[in-house]
């Protein structure tokens, strides 16, 4: 059935259902997110405007629903990123710690397995990301970087679309506690 | 305070682990360019990673080169004929620009330039980027196992692509000068302005100071200046695509790089540069005739006899070649020599009209132009005697082809060669001077 609206409800504690994933897949899947995030932008460059690690993120914060859980995840994940990059170990770290909690904490209070939800739910946090990475490498960095309100939805929209597929497919290795 | 932690305990913790990426990151800014202390953490992620994407690449090739070689072959004749084409073409090319090198060489003697060159590149393919839109950096398959180090320049067949700015075993990354942390030194062809080429935000290249007086104009070429100490001078960099005035009092020149940075598969990694007095090429040169001899089918080899090694104005031996051979060989020469070459004997076949030159060439030397075979002599001089061509339709006494053979490269000669003027006595000698090569000349267009 096709959603016709997008229900975001706040649902109590005992309605939420609370997913755990085993390790390879824990482990394997934020490692072929930075593995396709690095390698297939050098065949395909437009691919650089979507960002799997952080759609990973979200979707483990979301389906966990546990905001230390998606704290680490988003934090892990986040320095694994910078590690590969060329500027100092933090600033995608601090980005995702952000976010992993954020998308935790509103898994908690929110029902976001629905389409429209996701979408939303992505397009938000792609723009809390780009944020924090701004002003953290801004800030801290001193590193130029130009704000585009038109970019940066363009991009969180293409995230989003992409994140929807992508945690449909993801939701087949979730696992119920 | 208990209570107090354990009512925001989730919070508390997301303070606390931010708070130490903060701590971390502002001991890294601190310092700067000291990649030391997180190296070995950024060992362990590339280390997982890249030996994922050396195998996808691996296979990605194989299967390339699968298809490109043993299938995809369609074409491949006409394309082969098509570059041999386009080699005669540019190693006649090469013989003019030999000679303006040559003679820059000299000077730069004269006036004890030290020059830098590459003396030793390794090549590598690119494996991986860094996995983030803002930062413009790739992975290449080739580490400190081989040779590379930090700071060494990185650079593809299109022009320059960046410095290694991390070294590991077996891979290394590359920061390539799009990205906004990189900086080269560089300045423009013609007006020779020099500035720093810089990374935007955004991805593109601009260069930055120069002086909003000065004339800069879209496609002029922008060169390395060697300034930076990373790049050899004189390495293409890119094209001027816009220019705009600037902040105070410099314009933004922006830069479309030599290289696709976007599409680089395979690169050279410069690991030896060398700088050196210039030193003027005292080697064996390839000579425009030699070359045309080479390219000529039809011409037979040399004969038994050498000829005689005589001086600028001797006489030589001129023979007239047969119709076909001439008008063939000629139409496929697209000289461009010039200045060096001097020729003492020279073979026209028989029966011949005057050699016609295919029109639309640019430069076309008055060797190709009447088909003109050099047997001998050895110009070592590299000085150019631009003397008159005549193009006998029938063979010429010995004594008065010497000013014929020595005709190749002179500018007067390109039109006289192709036509087949009366023969002249033979040119007054010059001495060996190095003179600045003319540019090539235009030939006639055809039989007269």
């Amino acid at each position: 059935m096709v959603p016709t609206s997008v229900p975001i409800t706040y649902t109590s504690g005992e309605q939420i259902e609370v997913y755990r994933f085993s390790i390879p897949v824990t482990v394997g899947v934020p490692l072929l997110a930075l593995f396709l995030q690095a390698f297939v932008p050098r065949r395909f460059p437009f691919f650089s405007i979507f960002d799997l690690p952080l759609l990973v993120t979200i979707f483990f914060g979301m389906a966990r629903r546990n905001p230390i859980s998606g704290l680490f995840t988003g934090a892990a994940i986040g320095l694994a990123q910078d590690m590969l990059g060329a500027y100092p170990i933090g600033i995608y770290g601090i980005a995702k710690t952000v976010v992993g909690y954020g998308a935790s904490s509103l898994g908690a209070k929110l029902d976001v397995e629905n389409a429209g939800a996701r979408l939303l739910v992505t397009l938000g946090f792609y723009l809390v990301h780009a944020a924090v990475y701004f002003t953290v490498a801004r800030g801290m960095v001193n590193m130029t970087l130009n704000w585009s309100w038109s970019r940066g939805i363009l991009a969180g929209l293409a995230n989003a679309v992409l994140g929807v597929g992508l945690y449909f497919l993801l939701d087949k290795f979730k696992q119920r506690t | 305070m208990e209570t107090v932690l354990g009512r925001y305990r989730n919070l508390t913790i997301l303070v606390g682990v931010l708070f130490l990426q903060l701590l971390g990151l502002a001991v890294q800014v601190k310092r700067s360019g000291d990649a030391e202390s997180t190296r070995l953490i950024r060992i362990w992620a590339v280390d997982t990673i890249t030996p994922f994407e050396r195998v996808l690449v691996l296979a990605q090739n194989g299967t390339a080169n699968l298809w490109h070689n043993y299938f995809f072959l369609r074409g491949v004749r006409a394309e082969n004929r098509q570059l041999k084409q386009q080699i005669e073409q540019m190693r006649l090319e090469q013989v003019r620009l030999s000679e303006d090198a040559g003679q820059a060489r000299r000077l730069q003697q004269l006036l004890a330039f030290k020059e830098q060159i590459i003396a030793k590149t390794v090549p590598a393919q690119v494996i991986g980027s860094s996995g983030s839109d803002l930062s413009r950096s790739i992975y290449i398959d080739k580490g400190s196992n081989e040779g590379i180090a930090t700071d060494m320049a990185v650079i593809s067949a299109g022009g320059i692509v960046g410095k290694v700015l991390r070294v590991y075993p077996s891979t290394s990354l590359v920061l390539m000068i799009n990205d906004q942390t990189s900086g080269v030194g560089a300045m423009l062809e013609k007006s020779r302005l020099q500035g720093v080429l810089k990374g935007t935000p955004d991805g593109a290249v601009i260069l930055e100071r120069v002086m909003s007086d000065e004339e800069v104009a879209p496609g002029d070429t922008v060169l390395s200046s060697g300034g930076d100490q990373i790049f050899p001078k004189g390495l293409a960099v890119g094209t001027v695509t816009k220019v705009s005035p600037g902040r105070e009092m410099f314009l933004k020149i922006e830069v479309k790089p030599a290289a696709d940075l976007s599409r680089l598969e395979e690169v050279l990694v410069v690991t030896e540069k060398q700088e050196r007095n210039a030193v003027v090429d005292s080697g064996t040169r390839v000579r425009a005739a030699d070359i045309l001899a080479q390219r000529l089918p039809s011409v037979p080899e040399k004969p038994a006899v050498p000829a005689t090694t005589v001086g600028p104005g001797a006489p030589g031996n001129t023979k007239v070649i047969s119709p076909g051979q001439n008008t063939n060989a000629a139409a496929k020469a697209p000289a461009t020599a010039t200045g060096s070459v001097k020729p003492d004997s020279v073979q026209h076949i028989a029966g011949s009209p005057a050699p016609k030159v295919e029109s639309g060439l640019s430069a076309v030397s008055p060797a190709a132009g009447s088909a003109v075979r050099h047997d001998s002599g050895d110009d070592a001089d590299g000085s150019s005697q631009p003397t008159a061509t005549p193009a006998p339709k029938k063979v010429i006494p010995k004594a008065a082809s010497g000013d014929a053979a020595s005709s190749a490269g002179s500018p007067n000669a390109a039109g006289s060669n192709a036509t087949s003027s009366p023969v002249k006595p033979a040119a007054q000698p010059k001495p060996p001077v190095s003179q600045p090569s003319p540019k090539p000349p235009v030939a006639d267009d055809g039989p007269h």
